[in-house]
């Protein structure tokens, strides 16, 4: 892959966190290519979440660096995240639920008449604009999102990083509330994203969608990176031994949380 | 309308499941209609409600409650209340609350009067002409002091705001009898009393139907305005009669107020006084003065038009409501939450401030208990008015009208002659009843 030879759109170098004594994350590395989607695997509770939300700017690192393009990169608050044209999509779907779409598109970055004053008209016109090439069959515009579907709410949140340029997308968990249909039309969203160039961490613990749509896997486990790999490079077998039981395949590049395999010969033994 | 006219012609499945995308321009029954004219069917029941209570009052009382006398008393008693209420929309909409806006009352209220009275005179002399107009910014200033402090120590410092303006509630009311030591302060500048709406402090029969038409030809310039904006971007539209309607009903309430407040006269005696008072010569022959809109009312529509205008066309509005709606949504959208929720209660403090002007330039004194109990007054009226405590929903035109129907509840028993304790037994179980409605009303519709 030729995205391998240019600079990382992001590189997160040894990021440390703990929470009351608990490592979440500890000492992990991940890096992801323009155009590529980089799913990240683990059990709940192995630190996926937590290190993506450092990224995001939810969570502040005990130590680590951040670099985006290359160059170093602060990001103290959801805020200074959106500087570097980092979007989150939040498992949690991160919507006000009593605001509209147009309102919930433009969160925190409304368009504005000159005397200041919020320009509904406008924002609305723009949000129509970008959900009819997303999902041509929105046309609740009028009512709070709290009144759409699953798979509707999403695509504002797609919409939202869509629209705001958004060059690294952080997808937490983004089809887990959603049903079948609505699942393949996140997919293809996110197919159609990756041949604009962005980047997009793909956090989920359904290996079948992460295989579907990554081009690499990243493995953690207990805070820890197991490995990673191309997943033309690895069996869901073998990606599985990695998430339950720490196990690097031949395939994959070995981080720091993987069983050596003295250790691992020793467990089969039991 | 492109929208529109394909929801009605081609079933796809979104719409066959949604009512809401049934063909707007088709009015289907009362329930349809209402759809069209896009009015919230609440404020509707509301609305109900208050001319419910009205007629019901007249009747008992064998037509004293439907007078411009009692109509007239009525606006005034409900300024104090409305004008705060307003501010309580924001501060419930964001998930919080404040119990401390009686005493803060309270406490500017005395702090104004001790500066008017005891201070300002020393160095201007009394009544000083502009003496009213440094009395009102002092008053402000101390109430946006006051809700920075609590705003800081619920914002930044995360202290719950039931805690926060629970202390506020008995410090700003300790406070309140400190500035002078329990002493009541009168009387108060001249010009400032105005604004209690007494004598003189109304617009008068010329300046009342001024008011009057602005009101309407901004009401008619804001419908067709909107109009105009959403046809511009081809924006499905509300059917035009609806639109007419509800102008020409504004409007017709807008004239009918100021015709019924024109038909108060002023008493005789009391406007031959005003005149003396102010060496203007006194006619012998009858004044035939009109009261108008007091002055407090006038108050109550700047502040319920700025207020309007801060929630839905501003981005602090827009804060407010998407943090009341979702505060990790609003966090995560890069807003800064804490900040947000000290300017919410700076507003809170400045409108405090602002009805303590009115409610000790009624009495024309300042006294350290004035307020008490207002805290829950207000509470109630926006509650009533549709604020939902859990946050992101409400309107401060919806807490105005629960200021006037709580008021109306009580000036209607108190002609009655109810005595005082049941009058606070109808009014608690009216609270509750006006939630009740409100919960069983959106677990009907499914809103939030």
């Amino acid at each position: 892959m030729d995205a391998q030879n240019r600079a990382p759109l992001v590189d997160m170098r040894d990021i440390h966190i703990s929470f009351g004594g608990v490592k979440a994350v500890d000492g992990v590395s991940i890096d992801l290519y323009p155009g590529e989607v980089v799913g990240l695997l683990g059990h709940n509770g192995a630190g996926k979440s937590t290190l993506i939300k450092i990224l995001s700017g939810a969570y502040q690192p005990d130590a680590g660096e951040i670099y985006v393009n290359g160059e170093k990169a602060d990001i103290h608050n959801p805020r200074d995240a959106r500087k570097y044209n980092i979007e989150t999509i939040y498992q949690t779907l991160a919507l006000a639920d009593n605001l509209k779409a147009a309102e919930n598109l433009f969160l925190g970055r409304e368009l504005t008449s000159r005397t200041g004053a919020l320009d509904d008209v406008r924002m609305e016109a723009e949000t129509r604009k970008i959900l009819a090439r997303l999902n041509p069959n929105f046309r609740k515009f009028a009512s709070p999102v709290s009144a759409l579907s699953g798979g509707q709410r999403q695509s504002v949140a797609i919409a939202r990083a869509v629209y705001f340029n958004a060059k690294i997308l952080i997808m937490d968990e983004p089809t887990a509330a959603l049903g079948v249909q609505e699942t393949a039309m996140v997919a293809d969203l996110v197919k159609q994203l990756k041949s604009e160039g962005l980047g997009i961490f793909l956090i989920s613990h359904d290996i079948h969608d992460v295989f579907d749509l990554a081009d690499r896997v990243a493995v953690m486990k207990n805070g820890q990176l197991v490995g990673s790999a191309k997943v033309s490079d690895v069996s869901q077998d073998e990606v599985l031994g990695m998430i339950i039981l720490g196990k690097c395949p031949p395939g994959a590049i070995p981080g720091p949380g993987a069983i050596p395999a003295e250790k691992l010969a020793r467990i089969a033994h039991v | 309308m492109s929208d529109t006219q394909q929801a009605a012609g081609v079933p796809t499945p979104v719409h066959a499941r949604n009512p809401v995308h049934v063909d707007q321009n088709r009015p289907r029954g009362v329930g349809g209609m209402l759809r069209a004219m896009e009015v919230d069917v609440r404020m509707i029941g509301m609305i109900v409600a208050l001319i419910v209570i009205w007629v019901v009052f007249d009747l008992v009382t064998g037509g004293l409650f439907i007078t411009p006398r009692n109509l007239f008393n009525l606006s005034v008693q409900t300024s104090s209340v409305a004008i705060m209420a307003t501010g309580m929309v924001f501060v419930i909409v964001a998930r919080h609350i404040d119990l401390s806006v009686g005493s803060l009352l309270g406490f500017c209220a005395m702090m104004m009067g001790t500066f008017q009275t005891n201070w300002l005179p020393a160095h201007l002399g009394f009544n000083y002409p502009a003496t009213w107009i440094l009395a009102i910014a002092f008053g402000i200033i101390v109430g946006l002091v006051v809700g920075a402090l609590q705003g800081f120590i619920i914002g930044y410092l995360s202290v719950p705001a039931f805690i926060v303006t629970l202390g506020g509630y008995l410090a700003w009311r300790g406070a309140a009898w400190w500035v002078t030591t329990g002493q009541t302060v009168a009387p108060l500048d001249r010009n400032f009393t105005l604004f209690g709406g007494g004598i003189g402090g109304t617009l008068g029969a010329t300046w009342s139907w001024v008011f009057g038409i602005i009101a309407v030809a901004a009401i008619i310039f804001f419908a067709f305005n909107g109009r105009r904006m959403r046809k511009a971007f081809d924006f499905p539209l509300k059917p035009m009669w609806a639109e007419i309607v509800n102008v020409v009903v504004l409007s017709a309430v807008m004239i009918a107020f100021v015709i019924v407040m024109n038909a108060y006269p002023v008493p005789e005696r009391a406007a031959k006084m005003y005149l003396q008072a102010r060496n203007m010569p006194v006619p012998d022959e009858p004044l035939n003065w009109s009261q108008g809109i007091a002055l407090p009312v006038v108050a109550v529509a700047v502040v319920a038009l700025i207020m309007t205008y801060v929630a839905k066309r501003t981005k602090f509005g827009r804060y407010v409501f998407a943090m009341g709606g979702n505060p990790q949504a609003a966090e995560l959208s890069g807003i800064n939450t804490r900040r947000i929720t000290m300017y919410i209660f700076m507003l809170m403090g400045v409108l405090a401030a602002i009805s303590g002007v009115i409610a000790s330039a009624r009495l024309q004194s300042a006294a350290n208990d004035l307020g008490t109990l207002d805290e829950l007054r207000v509470i109630a009226a926006a509650v009533i008015g549709g604020t939902s405590l859990a946050g992101g929903a409400g309107t401060i035109f919806g807490a105005i009208l629960g200021a006037l129907v709580m008021q109306s509840l009580q000036s209607g028993m108190a002609l009655l002659g109810v005595e005082s304790s049941l009058q606070s037994i109808v009014v608690g179980v009216v609270l509750v009843i006006a939630v009740l409605v409100d919960q069983i009303y959106r677990r009907r519709v499914g809103t939030v």
